[in-house]
């Protein structure tokens, strides 16, 4: 090709991808319904993956819309958004973490499920705030997830030991089961959400406040936790463990009990001779109900041109439909989003009942705090890993947490 | 004065380059400027509003208690890395100058750790690592140089040695390969000259290896700097900058500040950018000196 050949087609090519990029962002005038949406979401993992896929298949079906998935790492969702939101590309539907949605929603980007006449009606309390930003429902999810205390029934059994209800059970308990290159307990502490969302279920029961964090009862929570690990019932390693390596150690017999979510189930039914049994997590005092943060993704609609957003509607509509609620809950061992459908979830299927009912009293994160929330959640994840690795008291790192989450 | 036909021939060569630098270099790196004068939040990246803060983003960062921390352990991590990659990079490269059977097979062998990705090579770092069922510790013990386990990636103290290991295995390729080149640039009939003058193999070394290889040293040293302190990866894939802060650099550390929490966009601009000067510093020096070392060799 001669050059000036070369030159001419070059032009038309970038004429063309303008006139594709204007066409793309230019709201279209024709008033027809959208035909074909973008989702994006973080499961990446191959049972997360695959559940999603099939509630997105179904709601295809159902509505006629063609539904164009992304995936991409958790840890990449955020910074994607972002990118996203910048250049005006962000997808007509997208599932993020909960407390991230603070952050998304504050950029203006998004739209009130309101508008859609979606509504929030039989849902948690918990789960609709953590939809929530100032006043307005943003976000709303099929299935919510939380924490419990998994235990591995022989090892238990071997030793006469019953499954731990309160704090000092479970510290006997984790003692007596650290034996023969086995520790007791696993849990993750890593100094990013991960580690805090871990650590809240302590922190919280104890009536401990995100909004103070070096109270008494935020103390006394970090040194129970800090004493496991001093005393060796769970390794030092829960520093640099995410919660796929704490089930990695349990499925292998390395650790006798773990805090894990209800998502692991799946895996250790996989796992051949693995006898599991679920409890709430420990609460400091008997009779007192465990206070575990709601975790999960919200299903969020950005602004991306009312029929396309119409269209998003119509499916995330689709997916909180009762029958397509349970399936996916079911395919990915979530916790139906709904009482009455929670409830009758937990009844037929007993390994998610200490799931189901600890989501009945599980809190927001972001409820109290909004969008703040993240700058708190890193310092309290500091502060943990400060603790643990020896560094400092949980006196000192907690008020050192307090005065970084409280500078302006 | 028209330009001339050379001249305008130089531009026409030297324009791509030109725009491609411009347009990849130049644009972020302007655009890294400009977002570390401003308070940058997640809602500037749609509503494009960041109001100019000035000097702010910077002074938080240097009143910042981890910006001493990041700076030291930068300062560890490269001079560690390199020191050991060089000094084990360049016995190797000496090793295999000599011709042996089994030397290509085992030099290729050796570029392995260059050639694996970042993501599977720490990966498989962090379990080696691990303190209660790492290979590493099992063989320590084994050949009874430790009694009980050292505690690599959960005690505050052994991490940063543990991520510099890691690098050090990452970066001997590289040194032991441009080494190797430089060896085989020497005339062997200055060895020849030496040992009949009767020097020893030390000697032969000292007096013609090394003052040859300098050139040579001089670009890896260099490059292996600039390499060095940007290193992310490593880090942020075997303890993530912790346990506690014990391994945060300012790479790591600009990723906290922008994506961890604070979403201080600002802030982790304003590290980028002193990252960035400290590395054209370095840059500059290296320039100089080959431009100096050229200068010598025409003389």
């Amino acid at each position: 090709m001669s050059s000036a050949a070369l030159a001419r087609n070059l032009v038309i090519t970038g004429v063309t991808a303008s006139a594709l990029v204007l066409a793309g962002c230019g709201p279209s005038e024709s008033g027809q319904a959208a035909t074909e949406i973008t989702a994006l979401d973080y499961y990446a993992d191959q049972q997360g993956s695959k559940a999603w896929q099939q509630v997105l298949d179904t709601c295809a079906a159902e509505t006629g819309i063609k539904v164009n998935r992304q995936t991409v790492p958790t840890d990449q969702l955020l910074p994607k958004i972002l990118k996203d939101a910048s250049s005006r590309t962000l997808p007509d539907l997208l599932f993020a973490d909960n407390p991230s949605l603070q952050q998304i929603a504050s950029t203006g980007a998004l739209t009130p499920l309101t508008d859609y006449g979606i509504s929030t009606e039989g849902y948690y309390p918990g789960i609709v705030k953590a939809g929530t930003y100032q006043d307005k429902v943003y976000g709303l999810a099929p299935g919510v997830n939380g924490l419990a205390l998994i235990y591995n029934k022989d090892l238990l059994q071997q030793n006469g030991i019953e499954p731990p209800q309160t704090w000092e059970q479970l510290k006997a308990a984790a003692t007596a089961l650290t034996k023969d290159g086995k520790y007791g307990l696993a849990f993750s502490a890593l100094a990013t959400e991960e580690g805090t969302w871990q650590f809240l279920p302590f922190f919280w029961s104890n009536g401990a406040d995100l909004a103070k964090l070096d109270s008494p009862q935020a103390v006394e929570a970090m040194r129970f936790v800090s004493d496991l690990v001093t005393a060796g019932s769970a390794s030092k390693s829960v520093l640099n463990w995410n919660q796929n390596d704490v089930a990695d150690q349990f499925v292998t017999g390395n650790a006798a009990m773990m805090v894990n979510g209800s998502w692991n189930l799946a895996r250790l039914d996989e796992t051949a001779g693995l006898n599991y049994g679920v409890v709430p997590i420990p609460t400091p005092r008997p009779g007192v109900a465990p206070a575990v943060a709601l975790g999960g993704e919200v299903g969020a609609i950005p602004a991306t041109g009312a029929e396309r957003q119409q269209a998003a509607a119509k499916v995330l509509g689709c997916i909180l439909n009762e029958p397509n609620m349970v399936a996916w809950d079911k395919a990915h061992a979530y916790v139906p989003s709904k009482v009455e459908t929670a409830k009758k979830f937990g009844q037929e299927n007993p390994a998610m009942q200490p799931f189901v009912t600890e989501v009945e009293t599980a809190r927001a994160r972001t409820a109290e705090l909004g969008e703040r929330y993240s700058t708190v959640s890193q310092a309290l994840g500091a502060a943990l890993q400060s603790v643990l690795a020896g560094q400092q008291s949980p006196e000192d790192a907690l008020r050192a947490a307090q005065e970084q989450a409280g500078r302006p | 004065m028209t330009l001339g036909t050379p001249r305008r021939a130089a531009w026409a060569f030297l324009l791509p380059a030109l725009v491609y630098v411009l347009l990849f270099f130049g644009y972020p790196l302007v655009n890294n400027i400009s977002m570390s004068l401003r308070e940058y939040s997640v809602r500037s990246f749609y509503t494009g509003e960041a109001p100019f803060a000035g000097l702010d983003n910077y002074a938080a960062v240097l009143g910042d208690p981890l910006f001493g921390t990041a700076v030291l352990n930068t300062a560890l991590f490269t001079i560690g890395s390199i020191f050991f990659q060089f000094t084990i990079g360049l016995a190797l490269a000496v090793f295999f100058s000599g011709r042996f059977p089994g030397s290509a097979l085992l030099r290729s062998l050796l570029l392995l750790p260059w050639l694996l990705p970042l993501v599977v090579s720490g990966a498989v770092w962090r379990w080696m690592l691990d303190q209660d069922h790492g290979v590493i510790n099992a063989a320590l013990r084994a050949v009874g140089l430790a009694d009980g386990p050292t505690p690599w990636l959960t005690d505050p103290g052994w991490a940063l040695p543990a991520v510099i290991i890691v690098n050090i295995w990452i970066g001997i390729p590289f040194n032991l390969v441009i080494l190797h080149g430089g060896l085989r640039a020497i005339p062997a009939s200055l060895y020849e000259a030496a040992a009949l003058d009767g020097a020893s193999a030390w000697q032969r070394f000292r007096h013609v290896t090394w003052p040859l290889l300098r050139p040579v040293t001089a670009v890896v040293l260099m490059l292996g700097l600039v390499y060095t302190i940007k290193v992310f990866d490593v880090i942020m894939v075997v303890t993530g900058g912790g346990p506690a802060n014990a391994t945060q650099t300012l790479t790591t550390w600009a990723y906290q500040l922008s994506f961890d929490g604070d979403f201080a966009f600002g802030q982790g601009a304003a590290v980028g950018n002193l990252l960035v000067l400290i590395a054209t510093v370095f840059g500059l020096l290296y320039l100089r000196s080959a431009r100096a070392a050229l200068r010598e060799e025409q003389r």
